[in-house]
């Protein structure tokens, strides 16, 4: 098992919510103190550095014109991590390279930061979220072709030390490819890629690349993982898939005590809650499937946009979105998930959002790393295969569940209100 | 009244025909083709209409080298050709108007007289302002309100509606975003060729069209040598609905 310490760096100095009607997209940037912002790169650095002195490895990803994640270009922040830390891997999850004109520059900056890193980067591929779509003005039909035309691409460029070669596809016309400098990896940095679909997941399975999944619950993680490993098996790459090709990201907090982890973990909601987008953002024409639109007008809804709606601890951990407690209580929480959906290698903690301050973020980090990752480390090993998920029901056992003081007797009678999340 | 398909250049067209006498080709704006629309019949009744859907909209295929409204000004010569139509009159509403002015300049001589109903397709405003509103970023509930002059009349209920109609209602927006997405809803190429039309040309438009202003018509319209204008009142920017029995009257008064 592998661990990343994952910030959006997010700016949340906002005014009330019912101020504005998306805090993406349209949000003005008079709301944005660049000496606030200034103070708050300088903490979100800190905390990488901690991750990485803490022995975990370091995540970070790239939105633009919003609040929620002030890393419009991800690669200048990886420069500063590379420089900054010593020892952890830097995943950059990842390039929005459906919006993104040159594949060929991505691939530039991507072998730069490998070098400076001397061989620490691992290079993340992301289709890009609804949102992204006006900021890059970028089409938000046949995005998934551009996507893997310029993934390939940049993946062949990497390996081209031969002098320039040419590409003339669908989307992208380079005449002169001839990238320097060499990446250090050879032959390229591991590539990983996040989709939330399962046809996605099936071409990342058959290309073999590490594949990451966010928020998504049981179910529809398990349905995923499960596409992946058919496209991986049917690509012909072997029936055993190793679990470092899989992961997912939670919200994860680790307390001392139950309190401790309570209060720290409803902060981290905010990731989720205040996530308000103005429908027209989140939703471009082209973006998902026709069949999902229809099924979005006669009033279907995504598990995390309910959920959204009665954001609660309890609920999160039910729903499967988060990790939250004493050591014991987040390795079993986390135990039964990796064992629902077939297991993976590689867990992507979203370890601090919106008003978890500093302080509070580096207790979390630290207890994670001493109290939790040691155990995941010893009991999913990299050696384990994925793919025989547990009939066991995912949600844990009342005992590993994390409650607030107040609410402790009532819900321990009631159960969640979410349940597991249906699929889409 | 006989829906056909055609293969125009590998893609599977689907053409609405109805009426008899001269030829008038019909492109639909990027709601798609209704057939139930009123202003159909009204002009079937003097007119051999012909309409299709475009590629990507209503049941034609969309395959991947298509992408512009280019291809289909190119595609829609084409099936003139399939039709033996050597010269059309046509009339083309909002993106099909834009399609119709691509084809005008590419084949000038092969259209009789030209109608542009609230139509876009050229940039003819400052470059810190949109010419036309950016109907993908607008709130949901705005839209019908630039769309139509009387959105009470037009209220949506997805539950009046088949999977299959909803598809193709969704199909068609996805679609039309492809088209116009970038440049928007223009080809800045286009007013340095409009002035090879020369067929009689009427540009109208619903008065109170939220899209396409009064500004952007007048300024379009003297791009194309001779035409004229025409503003129809209480209609938005599909007058064709709105105002279906004006819009025919103005269509069939002009083409004579």
């Amino acid at each position: 098992m592998q661990a990343w310490h994952f910030s959006e760096t997010a700016y949340p100095y906002l005014p009330p919510a019912d101020s504005y009607p998306s805090i993406r997209v349209s949000l003005p940037n008079k709301n944005y103190d660049p000496q606030k912002g200034a103070a708050l790169y300088d903490r979100y650095l800190e905390e990488w550095q901690i991750a990485d002195e803490e022995g975990l490895e370091i995540m970070l990803n790239e939105h633009h014109q919003t609040a929620t994640c002030v890393d419009p270009a991800a690669p200048l922040m990886l420069a500063a991590l590379a420089r900054l830390t010593k020892r952890a891997r830097l995943l950059i999850l990842g390039n929005p390279i459906a919006n993104r004109r040159q594949p060929i520059r991505v691939a530039e900056e991507m072998a730069l930061i490998d070098v400076l890193s001397k061989g620490r980067l691992e290079a993340g591929f992301v289709r890009g979220v609804p949102y992204e779509i006006s900021p890059a003005n970028s089409n938000p039909v046949r995005m998934n072709e551009r996507f893997w035309e310029a993934l390939d691409l940049i993946c062949k460029a990497w390996q081209n030390h031969d002098g320039p070669f040419s590409h003339e596809g669908r989307f992208f016309h380079h005449r002169n490819i001839n990238i320097w400098p060499r990446q250090w990896q050879d032959p390229h940095p591991p590539v990983w890629v996040s989709t939330t679909s399962t046809s996605g997941a099936y071409e990342v399975g058959a290309h073999g690349f590490i594949q990451a999944t966010f928020l998504t619950g049981w179910d529809i993680t398990r349905k995923i993982f499960d596409s992946y490993r058919k496209g991986w098996r049917e690509a012909g790459r072997g029936q055993d898939i190793p679990n470092h090709r899989l992961a997912y990201a939670a919200l994860v907090y680790v307390g001392e005590t139950e309190k401790e982890a309570h209060e720290g973990a409803e902060k981290l909601l905010w990731y989720v809650t205040a996530n308000k987008v103005a429908p027209q953002y989140a939703n471009p024409p082209g973006y998902v499937p026709v069949a999902a639109n229809v099924a979005m007008m006669r009033g279907g809804e995504h598990p995390l946009s309910a959920f959204a709606k009665g954001a609660s601890v309890e609920a999160a951990i039910r729903g499967g979105f988060m990790f939250a407690g004493t050591p014991e209580q987040v390795y079993q929480q986390f135990k039964r998930h990796n064992d629902y959906v077939g297991g993976y290698g590689h867990i992507l903690n979203m370890g601090q959002a919106g008003f978890l301050e500093h302080e509070d973020t580096v207790k979390g980090i630290r207890n994670f790393a001493r109290h939790v990752y040691p155990r995941l480390k010893e009991d999913f090993p990299h050696s384990r295969i994925s793919g025989q998920p547990s009939d066991l029901p995912g949600e844990p056992p009342e005992k590993y569940m994390l409650y607030s003081s107040s609410t402790v007797k009532m819900e321990r009678n009631v159960g969640g209100q979410l349940g597991s999340a249906g699929a889409r | 009244m006989q829906r056909s398909t055609v293969n125009i250049a590998g893609c599977e067209i689907e053409v609405h025909e109805e009426g008899s006498g001269a030829p008038l080709l019909y492109l639909h704006p990027g709601g798609g083709f209704r057939p139930t629309d009123a202003f159909i019949p009204l002009l079937a009744a003097k007119r051999r209409l012909i309409c299709p859907s475009h590629p990507g909209f209503g049941r034609s295929a969309l395959p991947d080298w298509i992408d512009s409204v280019d291809d289909l000004a190119h595609i829609y010569l084409e099936l003139m050709d399939h039709y033996g139509i050597a010269k059309t009159d046509i009339l083309g509403a909002s993106i099909g108007g834009w399609i119709t002015a691509e084809m005008a300049t590419k084949a000038p001589e092969r259209f009789s007289k030209i109608v542009f109903a609230g139509a876009v397709g050229v940039k003819t405003g400052p470059a810190d302002k949109l010419d036309i509103p950016d109907i993908f970023v607008m709130s949901p509930a705005d839209v019908p309100k630039i769309m139509f002059h009387d959105p009470s009349k037009f209220p949506f209920d997805p539950s009046k509606f088949t999977d299959e109609e909803l598809s193709i209602q969704v199909r068609n927006r996805e679609t039309l975003a492809l088209y116009v997405w970038e440049p928007y809803m223009h080809n800045p190429k286009l007013p340095h060729r409009l002035q090879r039309i020369k067929a009689p040309t009427l540009f109208l438009r619903g008065g109170s069209d939220g899209l396409v202003s009064a500004a952007y018509m007048d300024a379009y319209a003297k791009l194309v040598p001779g035409a004229k204008t025409l503003t129809i009142p209480e209609a938005g920017h599909g007058p064709h609905q709105e105002q279906p029995q004006a819009f025919a009257k103005a269509v069939l008064d002009f083409l004579g």
